[in-house]
């Protein structure tokens, strides 16, 4: 199809693709020649919003890099001095704090995505994989930035996650020396952390192109959850989903203007403009509000469990609540994907998304708050509880005693007619349905 | 060498052959250079030989009045130097060791004759954050001693993790007294 358009016989295309088949092979990644199901939602749309946001990331990043000191007695007042000197450094430097908060909000929802839908679910499975190794890397890498304008912030939330690892019985000292280059966190830490806080993005980069190479295998999920059985079930990506997500993005762009150039200290914390002191720890050290959930699972774990004492169990519970969704694909034993077709499945599902967001919202709050006479604590402790209890029961017993819904025969059949039709029986895939 | 006339899969010893040998032998050299190239890499994130040329600090412990509580920098962490009165040492001592989370008597963590100068880290040994009670207003806890405003670990007068998630007592550094008046940390 696309092979016969203009733009391949175009004679400098056709010499370039002679000596290497790049627009073919962009062609069939996310052009013409990919195809697509034809009924995703809008929920799909947050993989290439996350592309995008990877992209601006970087691009800023760079030129942020351009104008930053990572030295513990220049690097605060090099970035103030981006945001009061440089042009339009207060443009830049706001693109990429807010970018960070955008970033983990548009994956947060492309992976609730995936957990309604059933996207990790068989043969997705290893993209699921790369999809949890983007997340760490992507918090690794935001942890390691936001340590970077060296605020008060900055200095203490690298020293309580850097101490995180001290809980490793017998080389956990030595493990946090050696992430330190010293014996707290200082010169040496922010230095590598810098170096580091470059490097990842590009390695994220590299693993998202292994992301689309495992989507491309089987395609893309959908929201039915079926698998597309010819061409009647699939429209091009381009122009289709290139228009739609292109819509998407300019929805999503609003919102992030509207964040940068309106509240751009919406997600900050006010103590990260005061320098950081090793001598002053501030009264309340919050992590970034992308963390929040993971910190209050770290903080919910205040008893020793059998010889684990409580620090090692708070750092091994925040681990495991990312870590045990690789084993996902098999701890939800339905074989139905879509939790459309799952009526008790939905219920667990948001019940889920708000333990998650109430967790969240505990992970914000002082150690020892109470509300209504009930200390935080022991709601965290609940969230917690009931996060891996989703994952490890729940889901394991939802699969044996579910019955789902029935399933469509096939994507197209309900507007077509034709669900059985042989592929390629439906000509022209291409016209509205 | 040469004497043996078995062909190389006649190894009699399970089903080894001389080329097997050699696919270890040279498979585990190479893992051991590889782990020795990688050695120089992961050593040079340790501290810096001007790090650890920094790491001892001598104080002056003449102006510190009874009672009082100074901060000083060893190494990028705040020391604590308190200066105990009576009642702050036997509020210490009346506590049988056995029954703290993190046992330990007052006496081994002062110098013996020096019984009133408490040295240690002001840092919390939960997740790193600086306890308060070092400044006159500023909360020190339950027992007296210092309280990490982090996590709520309360700690008594002579540093040891009293309440809360801390799981041990506030370090004591190395230090040893030049005189009777000077300290030397590190």
């Amino acid at each position: 199809m696309a092979k016969d358009n203009a733009f391949f016989n175009n004679p400098t295309v056709k010499w370039i693709e002679h000596r290497l088949p790049i627009f073919s092979f962009v062609d069939h990644s996310l052009g013409s020649q990919y195809p697509t199901p034809r009924n995703l939602n809008y929920w799909w749309n947050f993989g290439s919003l996350a592309g995008f946001m990877l992209v601006v990331m970087i691009l800023s990043g760079v030129f942020l890099a351009m104008n930053y000191t990572p030295h513990v007695d220049h690097a605060f007042n090099s970035v103030e001095r981006v945001m009061r000197d440089v042009n339009y450094g207060w443009l830049i430097r706001y693109i990429h704090m807010n970018g960070a908060s955008m970033f983990f909000i548009v994956v947060y929802i492309h992976i609730f995505r995936g957990l309604y839908f059933g996207s990790y679910k068989p043969p997705r499975e290893i993209l699921w994989w790369l999809g949890i190794v983007i997340l760490l890397l992507m918090m690794a890498t935001a942890f390691m930035g936001y340590v970077l304008p060296w605020g008060q912030m900055s200095f203490w939330g690298a020293t309580v996650i850097t101490n995180l690892f001290s809980a490793i019985p017998l080389v956990g000292d030595k493990i946090v020396t050696l992430l330190w280059g010293g014996f707290s966190v200082d010169n040496a830490t922010l230095n590598r952390f810098f170096a580091l806080h470059y490097l990842l993005p590009f390695v994220i980069a590299g693993v998202v192109v292994l992301h689309i190479w495992a989507l491309h295998v089987h395609g893309s999920n959908n929201p039915l959850g079926i698998d597309t059985r010819g061409p009647q079930d699939t429209i091009p990506f381009h122009p289709y989903y290139t228009i739609k997500d292109a819509f998407g993005l300019a929805v999503f762009m609003i919102i992030f203007a509207f964040v940068v150039f309106f509240a751009p200290n919406f997600f900050g914390e006010p103590d990260n403009y005061i320098p950081a002191n090793p001598m002053v720890t501030p009264a309340h050290i919050v992590p970034e509000w992308y963390f929040l959930p993971f910190y209050a699972i770290l903080r919910s774990i205040t008893f020793n469990i059998l010889f684990i004492d409580a620090k090692l169990g708070g750092v091994l519970a925040m681990f495991g609540s990312i870590l045990i969704l690789f084993l996902l694909p098999w701890l939800d034993t339905s074989r139905v994907r879509s939790g459309l077709f799952r009526p008790i499945f939905q219920v667990f599902y948001w019940i889920f998304f708000v333990v998650c967001l109430l967790l969240g919202w505990v992970g914000g709050q002082a150690a020892d708050a109470t509300v209504m006479g009930i200390p935080l604590l022991r709601i965290g402790q609940f969230c917690t509880f009931w996060y891996f209890f989703h994952f490890v029961a729940i889901l394991p017993l939802l699969g044996w005693f579910e019955r789902p819904r029935p399933l469509p025969i096939s994507i197209s059949q309900p507007v077509l007619g034709g669900g059985r039709v042989a592929a390629g029986a439906a000509a022209k895939p291409m016209e509205k349905a | 060498m040469g004497s043996s006339a078995t062909s190389p899969q006649a190894g009699h010893h399970g089903s080894g052959t001389r080329r097997d040998f050699l696919y270890l032998a040279a498979g585990g050299f190479g893992a051991v250079g590889a782990g020795a190239a990688l050695w120089p890499f992961i050593h040079s994130m340790n501290p810096a030989a001007d790090v650890l040329a920094l790491a001892s600090t001598e104080v002056d412990l003449k102006p510190i009045q009874a009672g009082q509580r100074i901060t000083v920098t060893w190494r990028g962490k705040p020391v604590f130097i308190d200066n105990r009165t009576a009642d702050q040492i036997k509020a210490a001592r009346d506590v049988a060791a056995t029954e703290l989370p993190d046992p330990q008597t007052d006496q081994k963590r002062v110098k013996a004759g020096k019984d009133q100068w408490l040295v240690v880290l002001g840092v919390c040994t939960h997740l790193g954050c600086v306890p308060l009670g070092q400044k006159t207003g500023e909360s020190k806890g339950e027992y007296g001693g210092w309280f990490c405003p982090c996590h709520g670990s309360h700690y008594d007068t002579s540093g040891r993790i009293r309440k809360g998630p801390a799981p041990k007592n506030l370090e004591v550094p190395e230090f040893t007294f030049v005189n009777d008046t000077l300290i030397r940390i590190g």
